[in-house]
């Protein structure tokens, strides 16, 4: 049995600006990750930041993930790596199976659950075929493990996500065959999509895959148009000499351990689907239970950093290291901040589905 | 096929235009000018502080369309390095009789060295002629965007925005 008075499990942007807060405020942090090692997706994040100077903008998201774990040692933050959180038990228990061999519980007075998102897969004939992966893992292969995956990549999907790893699969020498967007309009930002066409990549809008061909990986893909309901068009399918598919098809919040620590959800499809409901401390409908970053609703690092932060203010608060004028004072900082992330064309729909959240929070929390 | 950001990816000429931070004629032909393509309202700002003019404003809300003040540019090129989004190059159409001057941001290796050809392209990725490598600045503080500047023909002085990848 470990004790402490906050756990944070995940090690993302969010869990560790929530260690820093918290561990700054004076609160004994013990962090939890099942990966090896600490930062979460922000280490693969190769490219410049957006934002404003306070959101970091303009730097590279791995440094401003070394500059997180700097601060985390220098507050003398315990953490648990190889570390996977499989249960919540009454009285806020954690079950930690730790390096696949033992299994340890953590009793923890607040816990933050900071554990992320999921990427989301599309389903085609062919699918199943190596070559085939989330726009996600490719990033991790070039960026974290320096492994190209592929040398013909085809993206399916236009958003952030899908551009910015088609810029760096062309970083990492690749050469990316086309970008395929089923909506009849590019998703990601312009400056992103306009970096990625001017290297001389095709976007087709209004198309998708149909099938990918292959023995024992891919070896060509055949794409179809659609229409406006999204319907294949027979007789537009074209075949693309490719060896890679990246999927980068949205993501899904890792809800599983607010479900079974009995917090109640709010169903906001803009957001990512199911989500733990939560108040402007994000905090759950269960006592002692704070959530941050992508399982709140699929954003982006610079937001998770920030709910991050409002998590490890206010589980600090609730330990009796910050007093509650400061922790109001520095939640509506935050959220201004936020706010003014979630601002514009991009930020709208998420912004209008905070605002939703934080309404059903204040009236069941 | 309808040309524009949001169906081949990349700004098209008429979408610049409107833009407040796109120089008009005959400020672009005046002499060296930074060019920001930067047409939707994303939430960003570190160009604002890069430049030592003050020249570039988006102010309180960072969702703002950077606008520029074309008399204010001195075409320093802080700018360049600073744009997360890639999107701020400098343009000199009077470097020459025949030869313009374009210096861009670059995050691929190998970068070319000076005195290379390369080949110069539009928005699009299209080659629209050789051009000459005059610079390559890859100083600490522009944390890996290099910036190259490079001489080609007038002809192609709006088109041309990028170098193919060597």
């Amino acid at each position: 049995m470990i004790q402490t008075e906050l756990a944070i499990v995940g090690a993302g942007p969010a869990g560790l600006s929530a260690a820093i807060e918290a561990g700054r405020a004076g609160a004994e942090v013990l962090l939890i990750d099942e990966n090896a090692r600490p930062g979460g997706q922000l280490f693969k994040q190769i490219h410049k930041f957006f934002g404003s100077r306070a959101h970091k903008a303009g730097t590279r998201g791995v440094n401003i993930g070394r500059s997180l774990l700097e601060e985390c040692d220098k507050l003398g933050i315990h953490t648990c790596l190889k570390g996977e959180v499989c249960g919540i038990e009454e009285g806020q228990n954690l079950w930690v199976v730790i390096d696949r061999k033992r299994s340890e519980i953590v009793k923890a007075r607040k816990i933050i659950l900071a554990t992320g998102a999921t990427e989301n897969a599309t389903a085609f004939p062919g699918w199943d075929l190596p070559g085939v992966m989330g726009a996600g893992a490719a990033q991790t292969m070039i960026n974290v493990n320096r492994v190209l995956p592929g040398r013909k990549v085809l993206m399916l999907g236009s958003g952030n996500v899908g551009v910015i790893v088609a810029y760096q699969l062309m970083q990492a020498g690749a050469q990316v065959v086309a970008v395929l967007e089923a909506a009849p309009r590019l998703g990601g930002y312009g400056v992103h999509t306009a970096k990625v066409s001017r290297a001389g990549v095709p976007f087709h809008v209004s198309h998708t895959i149909k099938q990918a061909f292959g023995y024992d990986h891919v070896e060509a893909v055949e794409i179809v148009e659609l229409d406006s309901s999204f319907n294949q068009i027979p007789g537009t399918e074209k075949i693309l000499d490719v060896d890679t598919v990246c999927l980068a098809t949205g993501l899904t919040p890792l809800t599983e351990l607010a479900w079974l620590a009995g917090c109640e959800f709010k169903f906001i499809p803009a957001l990512g689907g199911h989500l733990p409901i939560h108040d402007d401390r994000m905090h759950t409908t269960r006592d002692n239970i704070f959530i941050a970053g992508d399982i709140s609703g699929i954003e982006e690092a610079s937001t998770a950093m920030e709910e991050g932060r409002l998590a490890g203010i206010n589980a600090a608060c609730e330990l009796g290291y910050i007093s509650d004028e400061e922790a109001k004072l520095r939640t509506k900082e935050i959220w201004d901040s936020l706010n003014s992330l979630r601002s514009g064309y991009f930020g709208l729909k998420r912004r209008n589905s905070k605002d939703l959240m934080l309404q059903t929070g204040k009236e069941v929390i | 096929m309808e040309n524009s950001l949001k169906i081949t990816g990349a700004p098209s000429l008429e979408e610049l235009h409107r833009s407040p931070a796109y120089p008009p004629e005959d400020r672009l032909k005046k002499g060296p000018i930074a060019i920001i393509e930067c047409i939707e309202e994303i939430p960003c700002n570190p160009c604002e502080a890069s430049c030592p003019s003050g020249a570039i404003t988006i102010g309180d809300s960072i969702t703002n369309l950077p606008r520029m003040d074309f008399e204010k540019c001195i075409a320093c090129g802080m700018c360049i390095p600073a744009c997360p989004g890639l999107a701020i190059y400098i343009k000199d159409y009077n470097y020459s009789d025949t030869k313009a001057l374009l210096s861009f941001p670059y995050e691929y290796y190998p970068l070319p060295k000076v005195n290379d050809i390369v080949q110069a392209v539009d928005r699009n990725g299209n080659i629209l002629c050789t051009a000459k490598v005059l610079k390559v600045r890859n100083l600490k503080s522009n944390d890996h965007t290099a910036v190259i500047t490079i001489e080609y023909p007038k002809e192609f002085f709006e088109e041309a925005v990028n170098m193919k990848r060597l």
